[in-house]
């Protein structure tokens, strides 16, 4: 039996066999923006590109700086933050909900499939006048507008989770004579979670888009709305410190969520692989 | 080939003392979708599991081997006939005492090792210093102490088979069903895990059906074989081995093993070429 177990450093291999690589890979994409940074820096300081509309990223960063500590945009900021949070929690659990709906009642799944499938080529900041009307003005139709661009995602990656929940796990439930609250809560939810996971990343990234470019285009407050202001009027250095401020916020969730997502699916994409 | 069967009609209602499950008459038919024609999967079948023995279960593909598991471990109800496990009529749920080891990788990829292991008893609600020693006992009985605190995406197929096996190996069936559960390995792990089966077997004691494809295992492992016809599936044959409760790979040597292998694939070969369509 000593003979087929691999030791402990080829188990270390197989479970860590992607670390040096991914590691490699991480170094090499910092080298990649930092040095498209530096070019950025270089050209606008040597004025290859117009020193009018573009300012140096060292320049964005301080202003972005400045922008956060005297706390002149305080307020838009918790309004996107807030609209966006609200949007995501309608979004996951209205949409988990739905794709639990989808996958429990395949009538319904039949009846709503095309539409699902042409839901993104509907541009939906169009809806936003007719969300107006049915929620006021206020922030709802923003929210609204960041929840129905979000909710289908959702859904449909719960519906992908619970597909592809593998038979013998439920048959091993069965065998272990579990309810069928325990199945779902213990069995169906954790096999499910890589692809719900991956929901919730795709809801939360789309919430941000939905609420920052309605108030972009739609809006008369907000990080989105600002940002827009700044750009009318000719104010590149508060337009840019708000950019990176968001492109900063933003970033730094999309990392977290993708390396969460990442270490979920770790587990089950080598398992399958071996 | 067109040759009446000689099916075995074995142990007629009551059940025989040390028996453990009785089958009788148990028969699947399958509805078809849409108004179709049923499927007639399998039996009728009866036939006695004794206590503590090791029974394997061969026939052509699609013959019910595995809807015959089913049927014993209570994942379904049959059509006709009845089955019963310690005296007590199974109605397609599974009883208390039954543990089932799959073909595919049941390993909960989102558990380590040990947490995989103790599912079941835990879920039963046993003291968790119970839980720990007889998992602990299990891994080391399975050759994974030192993998207590690995998922399973870290170990090889053959390893996460041993972590199922160790899982049921926990709850301390007494009754184990095990449904081509080296079918996806390679010869020589196949073997292994043989063995570790039969020790396993010896250590406690339970009642073993395997369901296998493979004749050599099932001469290997048991203390019978039952042979079934194509589909709708029934017992044509049932063999003794008459191998002592010390066996193992050397049983090969044995003389006996190749006249059994051939006896087995003399029945086998026709029906498995009526599986076939040929």
């Amino acid at each position: 039996m000593a003979n087929t177990m691999p030791s402990n450093d080829a188990l270390s291999k197989r479970g860590r066999v992607m670390g040096p690589r991914r590691y490699r890979v991480a170094l090499l994409r910092s080298i990649v923006v930092l040095l498209s940074i530096a070019l950025l820096e270089v050209a606008s300081r040597q004025a290859w590109i117009d020193p009018i509309s573009f300012i140096p990223p060292s320049e964005m960063a301080l202003s972005a700086w400045t922008l956060l500590t005297d706390g002149a945009y305080r307020e838009d900021m918790m309004l996107t933050l807030s609209s966006a949070t609200a949007s995501i929690l309608m979004a996951t659990s209205a949409g988990f909900l739905f794709g639990l709906a989808l996958f429990k009642l395949p009538r319904l799944r039949r009846v709503l499939d095309p539409l699902l499938l042409s839901y993104y080529a509907v541009p939906i900041f169009v809806l936003y006048p007719l969300l107006i009307v049915l929620f006021g003005l206020n922030r709802w139709p923003l929210i609204m507008l960041g929840f129905l661009f979000a909710i289908i995602a959702m859904a449909v990656n719960t519906l992908n989770g619970l597909e592809r929940v593998p038979q013998v796990l439920l048959r091993t439930a069965r065998v272990l004579r579990m309810g069928k609250t325990r199945e779902a809560l213990l069995i169906t939810l954790p096999a499910s979670l890589p692809f719900v996971f991956t929901g919730i990343k795709l809801a939360i990234v789309y919430s941000f888009i939905a609420v920052i470019g309605g108030e972009f285009l739609l809006s008369g407050a907000g990080l989105g709305y600002q940002i827009a202001f700044a750009y009318n009027n000719f104010d590149n250095a508060t337009m840019y410190g708000l950019m990176f401020l968001l492109l900063t916020f933003i970033g730094a969730i999309n990392l977290v969520l993708h390396a969460v997502e990442h270490s979920l699916y770790q587990r089950r994409v080598i398992k399958e692989a071996v | 080939m067109a040759e009446a069967l000689n099916l075995v009609t074995e142990s007629p209602t009551p059940a025989i003392p040390g028996t453990h499950v009785a089958i009788r008459g148990a028969t699947k038919i399958f509805a078809a979708p849409g108004g179709g024609t049923p499927l007639h999967a399998l039996g009728p079948i009866t036939f006695d599991l004794r206590q503590g023995e090791f029974f394997s279960v061969v026939g052509p593909s699609g013959c019910g081997k595995s809807t015959l598991l089913d049927l014993v471990a209570g994942l379904s109800a049959p059509t006709e006939g009845s089955i019963s496990f310690e005296g007590t009529e199974i109605k397609g749920q599974v009883p208390d005492g039954v543990a089932v080891v799959f073909q595919e990788d049941a390993s909960f990829p989102w558990l380590k090792v040990f947490d995989n292991a103790a599912f079941g008893a835990r879920r039963n609600g046993l003291p968790e210093n119970e839980v720990k020693e007889r998992v602990e006992h299990a891994l080391a009985f399975m050759g994974l102490s030192g993998f207590a605190k690995a998922y399973p995406s870290q170990l090889s197929g053959g390893m996460r088979q041993r972590v199922c096996i160790a899982r049921a190996m926990v709850l301390r069936p007494r009754l184990m069903l095990l449904d081509e559960p080296f079918g996806a390995l390679d010869q020589q792990t196949r073997l292994l895990m043989g063995e570790e089966m039969l020790k396993l077997w010896r250590e406690t004691g339970s009642t073993v059906m395997l369901i296998t494809h493979s004749i050599d295992e099932a001469v290997l492992l048991s203390d019978r074989i039952g042979t079934m016809s194509a589909r709708p599936g029934q017992f044509i044959d049932i063999v003794e081995t008459g191998w002592s409760r010390e066996r193992g790979s050397e049983t090969a040597m044995d003389p006996k093993y190749g006249a059994l292998q051939s006896k087995i694939w003399s029945v086998l070969r026709n029906e498995s070429l009526k599986a076939l369509g040929a």
